[in-house]
């Protein structure tokens, strides 16, 4: 990449009031004003959006996905944290 | 961690993809399935984007206010769908400006259906009926296809696509219940875009190599022959409905396997136009080309106004 | 002149600014400098033809004369046209484009500012509307224009080119006569001066950010309101027309 190329930003969109921001996708900007409004010209033509995150790419840290089992799967075996793993006896709702 | 040789990569690797799990972009993947990928992906943008110059070059001259704000809307809707999947190929490490580069020099292909010329109004109805209506065809698979983000640029866009494909059969059953005129370049209109829009679901599958491959990793779900199959099914009862013929002597309903057999594609004319001999090939390359060119000072700009303004705030 | 008659004749000025724009805009189509920027400017041209359908639709409406905004937007003789010569201009490159937006942008946002508060409620109801638009407009094309002045020196010079050409053309956007001084009296369409006023602070604001110069040089042209145009006009009907001319009296 040469450095006339504009750089890529990492898009974020939240679609209604009380849902987080979501990845849409990304886009080319010269900085962060532009970045916003390409992102409301490429990604909310259908009002899909009424706030939008830009972020450059390069500024994201990624987990390494071959770390995935040491991340990942140690707490597939904690168990007794999902309510699903303790007896509740019949009669008692609301728990 | 547990260092895997190869082949136990590529094994896990095709066990999640039999399993439909998708890869996503920091995933180990082999290099042959990303190079297809980009090629596949930017190919598919580069389409979207040259796909903009023959329907752009009515917007001017739409007949009407309404006709005219839709077909602004739909091309700009094809500038969309090409960044989504530009955005898609650089989740594979392809830089959208090299690709990009790759398509004026020639070195990256695009769908053949755009290297025909746009002559009258009415191929603004046959675009978007026929040409829409195979992309949806092609695309709406690839919906499920085994790379997570050309999967989900692929549920975007056919969620745009869709008035596409209507907004151009309302441009046709409008002409085709229309004055003489009218008819006359609806059918047209329909004889020059139905065998271009045949060739756009590629080669026969016979000669289509690399199509084996891709359905093991599940980037395509279906052959070039079936979708095609299914287009004409599809397409042959929506002309009678509007009072069209198709162009195709050879047309027929077979009965026992319940599908439209049709004529000989000309196979020689869709390389030719691929190689680059179609009418319009060095037109709409150029156009692009130029429209790169003649953005880089503005690029250049932003760029260094955005470096000045970053030295402002830091002093 | 009838009050009927000066509301008519004002629907069309903005109508035909809206138009004529939009219509030049929209041969930015595939063309755009970029692809993020080719959608903004397709976004823009978009806006400005669903303003002009409103305002035309209104026209016909007080016209009163079976006319619809399609057969005033398509079917008059050059002469027949009001928008101002400004919107015509060809598209240039794209700082051309850019400033020929500010300019106009600069004074469609006080207007609309304004004209919100119109005696006449579809007027005020369309200027409210097209108001939210045109505020991302201007912020748009200042902001670009700002890039490209203090850009590189060769978008400086370029974008000061530009400035230079189109400032000629400025002054017809305060342009008013016998109709617009009837609607003042009456509260339907705002104060030309105060719109003026706005206008100047805010252009001058942005280019001094972006280094540039208002030229020394103020002839200033006009006709577009009266349907004079320029030798550019009728390239752009014909183009615009040419279906309904062609294929007469035919639904699409």
């Amino acid at each position: 990449m040469t450095n006339k190329d504009w750089p890529l930003w990492e898009i974020f969109i939240r679609s209604k009031q009380g849902l987080n921001h979501k990845h849409v996708g990304s886009l080319r900007a010269a900085d962060a004003e532009m970045a916003v409004e390409n992102a409301r010209d490429v990604y909310t033509r259908r009002s899909e959006g009424i706030s939008i995150w830009v972020i450059e790419s390069n500024n994201i840290h990624a987990s390494d996905s071959s770390d995935a089992d040491m991340l990942f799967e140690p707490s597939n075996t904690k168990v007794y944290r999902h309510p699903t793993f303790y007896d509740v006896p019949d009669g008692i709702s609301h728990m | 961690m547990k260092v895997l040789n190869s082949e136990e990569l590529n094994r896990k690797f095709q066990e999640k993809i039999d399993n439909d799990i998708k890869i996503e972009p920091n995933d180990w993947m082999p290099d042959a399935y990303r190079q297809t990928l980009i090629r596949q992906i930017s190919q598919h943008a580069h389409s979207e984007v040259v796909g903009m110059l023959p329907e752009g070059n009515w917007i001017t001259r739409a007949p009407n206010l309404r006709r005219k704000a839709v077909l602004l809307a739909k091309v700009q809707d094809e500038a969309g769908h090409g960044l989504y999947l530009y955005s898609a190929t650089e989740t594979l490490g392809a830089d959208r400006e090299d690709t990009i580069d790759d398509l004026h020099s020639g070195k990256a292909k695009y769908s053949s259906i755009f290297n025909y010329p746009t002559l009258s109004w009415a191929d603004m109805g046959a675009i978007g009926w026929l040409v829409d209506g195979a992309a949806i065809m092609n695309q709406v698979p690839l919906c499920r296809c085994s790379y997570g983000p050309y999967a989900r640029a692929m549920v975007r866009v056919c969620k745009e696509e869709s008035f596409h494909q209507r907004q151009g059969f309302e441009i046709m059953m409008k002409l085709a219940n229309g004055s003489p005129e009218q008819k006359d370049m609806a059918q047209d209109a329909l004889n020059r875009f139905w065998w271009p829009a045949l060739m756009m679901f590629g080669p026969s599958d016979d000669d289509s190599p690399n199509s084996q491959q891709s359905m093991k990793w599940k980037i395509k779900r279906f052959s070039n022959d079936d979708l095609r199959q299914q287009f004409v099914d599809a397409t042959v009862a929506q002309a009678a409905l509007i009072g069209l013929t198709i162009p195709d002597p050879d047309l027929k309903f077979d009965k026992k396997s319940g599908h439209y057999i049709f004529g000989e594609i000309n196979w020689n004319e869709f390389y030719e136009v691929v190689k680059g001999n179609g009418p319009c090939n060095k037109e709409r390359i150029d156009a692009r080309r130029k429209a790169k060119e003649n953005g880089l000072w503005v690029r250049e700009a932003a760029m260094a106004f955005s470096a000045k303004r970053a030295i402002k705030k830091s002093a | 002149m009838t009050k009927n008659e000066a509301l008519f004749n004002y629907t069309l000025r903005l109508g035909d600014d809206s138009l004529i724009l939009g219509q030049r805009l929209a041969e930015w189509c595939g063309h755009g400098p970029i692809l993020e920027e080719d959608i903004a400017i397709t976004n823009i041209s978009l806006d400005l033809i669903g303003q002009a359908t409103n305002l035309l639709n209104y026209a016909a409406l007080i016209e009163n004369k079976d006319r619809n905004a399609d057969n005033i937007a398509f079917l008059r003789l050059e002469k027949e046209y009001c928008n101002i010569l400004l919107v015509e201009q060809l598209n240039g490159d794209f700082g051309d484009t850019m400033m020929r937006q500010f300019l106009f942008d600069a004074f469609r946002k006080p207007l609309f500012e304004m004209l919100q508060f119109s005696k006449d409620k579809q007027l005020a109801a369309i200027a409210e509307k097209s108001l939210k638009e045109t505020k991302y407009h201007l912020k748009h094309s200042s902001e670009w224009i700002i890039r490209l002045g203090d850009g590189t020196e060769e978008s400086h010079q370029r974008v000061q080119n530009s400035l230079t050409n189109l400032w000629r053309y400025t002054d017809e956007l305060f342009f008013t006569d016998e109709s617009d001084t009837l609607l003042g009296e009456l509260g339907i369409i705002p104060d030309f001066s105060k719109i003026k006023e706005v206008w100047s602070a805010n252009v001058t604001a942005v280019f001094e950010q972006a280094t540039l110069q208002i030229p020394a040089n103020n002839w200033q042209f006009e006709g577009g309101r009266k349907g004079r145009h320029s030798e550019h006009m009728g390239y752009l009907l014909a183009e615009l027309q040419y279906m309904q001319r062609a294929y007469p009296n035919m639904e699409w």
